[in-house]
């Protein structure tokens, strides 16, 4: 495989970013969407992340389950005595527009099926994506009956398929990034609700920041290697912040006049159910972990209020505001300036 | 020199920077100078080309046959050489996505999209994007040049940092939002100093490279010289000891403008216009209102067959078709076991998918001529859902009056629910048109959600008073209700705006503009017609 655009590399973009770092901290954060015009580095922030992330153990199966936590394993590795782990990059799978049904859920095997007279079961995208990220570039423009589907797994973690008479089900723990022009079509409002953060990407306006762009750029496609390894250092940097996030985080305190405050932040904003608060609570924690804080305070709440909560609001066809200032107008009033 | 026959060079020598190019008009000669250039392969990819051919899958002819998986590469897999699209206007935007993340993913092709699309049919934005050249060939003239020792040069090519800042400074003026075309910008000036056997990028070839990557591209006309000196000046500009004979990146950023204004044809910028008023007709909306054909939606049957394309082996099928010929089959292979089965058997499931319309109505309820109107659309409505029983299609009522908007008849089919609903229609009272084409819009998304294909049919004079918020004055009226008028036209519902004022042309002539509406003046509208002229949209 050709080398990837190193992560730390990428230079304008600091709110996808650090969305995308949080969701590395933390998982349950559940997901990122990043809405924006073409080319401003989407794709190619969240393939560079791939290579960024901290190695995983796993097992040997089609799902790579993990083999500390029996509970989130496959049938095929409860029954097994022994596991032999090896170390894989953590999953980072493209789902494609026209993907078919069959190919993101599974489907019968057909070649076993036919040459072997065998009912077996061949995994789907969702299964090579367990434990990692599902990237669906151009989410916006992906048929309705996949998005369902998707959103059922995401929520449960668990991929069930029912059909030809198979019965299968194995763990499916995704974090789904999704990316689009926001021009080109409407995401469903349940859709931007399963997201958990959201971040709308745009293009610098400023000379210097194309610059810095354009040149990286170019000198990463002269010569992949030199330029990888010049980044070599800050990539080991970021990566052990997350692994040092990760440990931190189940020990980051949110004291209950945060959450309070946090609650009269939605109530305010009248955003729908109760999943913008708990999301705007463990990115706030996610933060508070990546930053080495022991406790979430109203500066970590306040900066993630944008990302979290931004796709939860009704929209309004004519309110020429956007959500953005309606969150920072709402931050003001219940943080103080 | 002709530029399609420059880009061409520039593609054969740098091809992993440029990757490719979308040609309108003659390719032929193009393609032809092209390979002779870079002696590469040529693949055609044509738009029904199967998705597994460009991905790759098990050859399941060829597995039956041996007994073993034989695997089909995709040509986007092992792809090198040169990708033909040939009409590639016509080329579905998933497998446009699929060459898209190939390309992005290093892979070592060049694409040449063959755009033969009239008018507004355009390649897949996904591609023109990632290309290089946009380019309109008429006659081509092969330019006589060897890139051989161009390519050893190319390696060796500086940039100029004031170069850089200068092309990057042109694409931010040209108004464009895409960072791509400036950073193959930077490797097509590099790669014409090579072909000029130069080791440094020099101005002119900067100038070269805006012209044939970027003002293609542009969405704004570049602001006068004059303008641009009031603005606040560049943070790298007024610096103490600057040698003057040295342009700065301001210069020649102005200069390259120049170049970029000089190939812009004539009413390029109006055209680009008139896409940027349109978003997404074609990529967005058409792509989830296609049709999936052999994918989803009710069960109807099976028909022979390959599962390729995501087309669903019906098993059962496969097998009862094979099951006859088993004795014979057996009796050619001995060797074999369980059930013989040849690709003539294959069986495929097919779908129908149900696509109903429903026509929303919206009703101008306001005014002394709201009983008759109100009747008038009580007895459309009627009549359509008389007719609809038959082509299961749904109906909607919303009437607008005083300082609301309200559904009186949900989306139904039911002739008889409708009769209840609309039993006893309010009427009088100011004209709130925006909260009128806003309800619409509202239930249309609702439709087109649930699969179904929305039809909003206006009946007004267009003649707005009420704002959105609710205060009389026809000024804010009437803007609020063009400002919902177009948000209606970016959902892309289709719409009908039938205009009961007898001035023409009227108010509600504009709105149908700003909406995309067909428009139909009828004064003195009845029933009837009304009904006929909704149901001839709704068949089209």
């Amino acid at each position: 495989m050709s080398l990837r655009y190193p992560f730390s590399a990428i230079s304008g973009q600091d709110e996808l970013l650090q969305a995308l770092l949080l969701t590395a901290v933390d998982p349950l954060i559940g997901g990122l969407l990043a809405f924006g015009d073409r080319g401003t580095g989407k794709s190619t922030a969240v393939r560079a992340l791939a290579a960024l992330l901290p190695e995983i153990r796993a097992n040997p199966c089609a799902y790579h389950c993990d083999p500390d936590s029996p509970s989130a394993q496959c049938d095929a590795c409860r029954k097994a005595d022994t596991h032999k782990p090896r170390k894989m990059p953590i999953p980072v799978v493209d789902l494609p527009l026209g993907a078919t049904e069959d190919r993101v859920l599974g489907s019968l095997n057909l070649e076993r099926a036919l040459s072997h007279g065998e009912k077996s079961f061949e995994p789907g995208l969702l299964a090579q994506a367990n434990r990692g990220y599902l990237y669906i570039d151009e989410v916006n423009l992906l048929e309705d009956h996949i998005v369902d589907l998707l959103l059922d797994v995401a929520a449960s973690g668990e991929n069930v398929v029912e059909r030809e008479g198979l019965s299968v089900r194995h763990p499916a723990r995704i974090v789904l990034v999704g990316s689009g022009n926001p021009e080109e079509g409407e995401l469903r409002p349940q859709l931007l609700d399963r997201f958990g953060l959201s971040v709308e990407v745009r293009t610098p306006t400023e000379v210097a920041a194309w610059v810095e762009i354009v040149k990286r750029r170019d000198a990463f496609e002269r010569d992949p290697e030199g330029f990888t390894a010049q980044w070599a250092r800050q990539e080991d940097q970021t990566r052990r912040r997350i692994v040092k996030a990760r440990k931190a985080l189940n020990g980051v305190e949110v004291p209950d006049s945060e959450l309070e405050r946090a609650a009269t932040l939605c109530i305010h904003l009248k955003t729908d159910g109760l999943r913008g608060q708990l999301t705007l609570m463990r990115a706030a924690r996610a933060l508070a972990a990546f930053e080495g804080a022991r406790r979430v305070t109203g500066d970590h709440l306040k900066r993630m209020a944008a990302p979290s909560l931004r796709h939860r609001l009704r929209r309004n066809p004519l309110d020429e505001t956007g959500s953005t200032a309606r969150i920072t107008r709402a931050v003001t009033e219940v943080f103080g300036a | 020199m002709s530029e399609a026959a420059l880009a061409c060079a520039l593609l054969a020598l740098d091809p992993e920077g440029l990757k490719g190019a979308v040609i309108r008009g003659q390719a032929d000669a193009f393609l032809a100078h092209l390979r002779q250039l870079a002696q590469r392969k040529l693949h055609r990819v044509p738009p029904h080309i199967g998705v597994d051919r460009l991905t790759g899958s098990l050859d399941i002819a060829a597995t039956l046959k041996s007994g073993m998986p034989v695997f089909d590469t995709g040509l986007l897999v092992g792809g090198d050489g040169v990708l033909l699209l040939t009409s590639a206007e016509r080329l579905s935007p998933d497998k446009a996505a699929l060459i898209a993340a190939a390309m992005d993913g290093g892979a070592a092709f060049t694409v040449i999209a063959h755009d033969e699309g009239i008018d507004d049919e355009r390649a897949p934005p996904v591609l023109v994007e990632r290309v290089a050249f946009l380019l309109e060939v008429k006659t081509y003239e092969p330019l006589d040049i060897g890139i051989a020792s161009a390519r050893a040069l190319l390696a060796h090519v500086s940039i100029p940092d004031r170069i850089t800042e200068g092309l990057c400074q042109t694409a931010l003026a040209l108004g464009l939002a895409s960072i791509r075309p400036a950073i193959m910008a930077l490797r097509a000036a590099r790669a014409i100093a090579a072909l000029d056997g130069r080791r440094e990028v020099d101005d002119d070839d900067a100038g070269l490279a805006a012209r044939l990557i970027l003002a293609p591209r542009a969405v704004t006309f570049p602001a006068p010289a004059e303008e641009e000196t009031d603005q606040p000046a560049p943070q790298d500009a007024p610096e103490p000891g600057e040698d003057d004979s040295a342009p700065t990146p301001r210069d020649l950023a102005d200069r390259l403008l120049d170049a970029v204004k000089a190939a812009l044809p004539p009413g390029l910028l109006a055209a680009l216009e008139k896409n940027l008023r349109q978003p997404g007709s074609k990529a967005g909306a058409g792509a989830v209102s296609q049709k999936a054909g052999s994918k989803r939606g009710r069960p109807v049957g099976t028909r022979p067959g390959e599962p390729k394309n995501g087309a669903r082996l019906a098993l059962i099928d496969t097998l009862r078709a094979a099951a006859p010929w088993q004795p014979i089959r057996r009796r050619a292979s001995a060797i074999r076991t369980g059930v013989l089965v040849e690709t003539s058997d294959f069986r495929i499931r097919r779908f129908k998918e149900k696509r109903e319309t429903t026509a929303i109505f919206a009703v101008d309820a306001s005014g002394s001529a709201a009983l008759h109107r109100m009747a008038e659309a009580k007895g459309a409505v009627e009549l359509l859902l008389a007719d609809c029983y038959v082509r299961r299609d749904r109906a909607a009522l919303i009437a607008f009056r005083g300082t609301q908007a309200e559904l009186l008849l949900p989306p139904t089919r039911s002739l008889q629910r409708a009769r209840k609903s609309l039993a006893d229609l309010p009427g009088g009272g100011g004209t709130p048109l925006a909260a009128g084409i806003e309800q619409s819009l509202l239930v249309a998304s609702q439709v087109s959600r649930s699969g179904g294909v929305p039809l909003v049919v206006f009946l007004t004079d267009g003649k707005a008073n009420i704002a959105r918020d609710g205060t009389a004055g026809r000024d804010l009226a009437m803007r609020d209700a063009e400002a919902a008028a177009r948000a209606l036209r970016l959902a892309g519902v289709r719409a009908l705006m039938i205009d009961l004022s007898g001035t023409r042309p009227g108010p509600a002539r504009k709105l149908a503009e700003a909406m995309g509406a067909d428009y139909l003046p009828l004064p003195h509208a009845d029933a009837a017609r009304i009904s006929a002229s909704v149901n001839a949209a709704m068949k089209t």
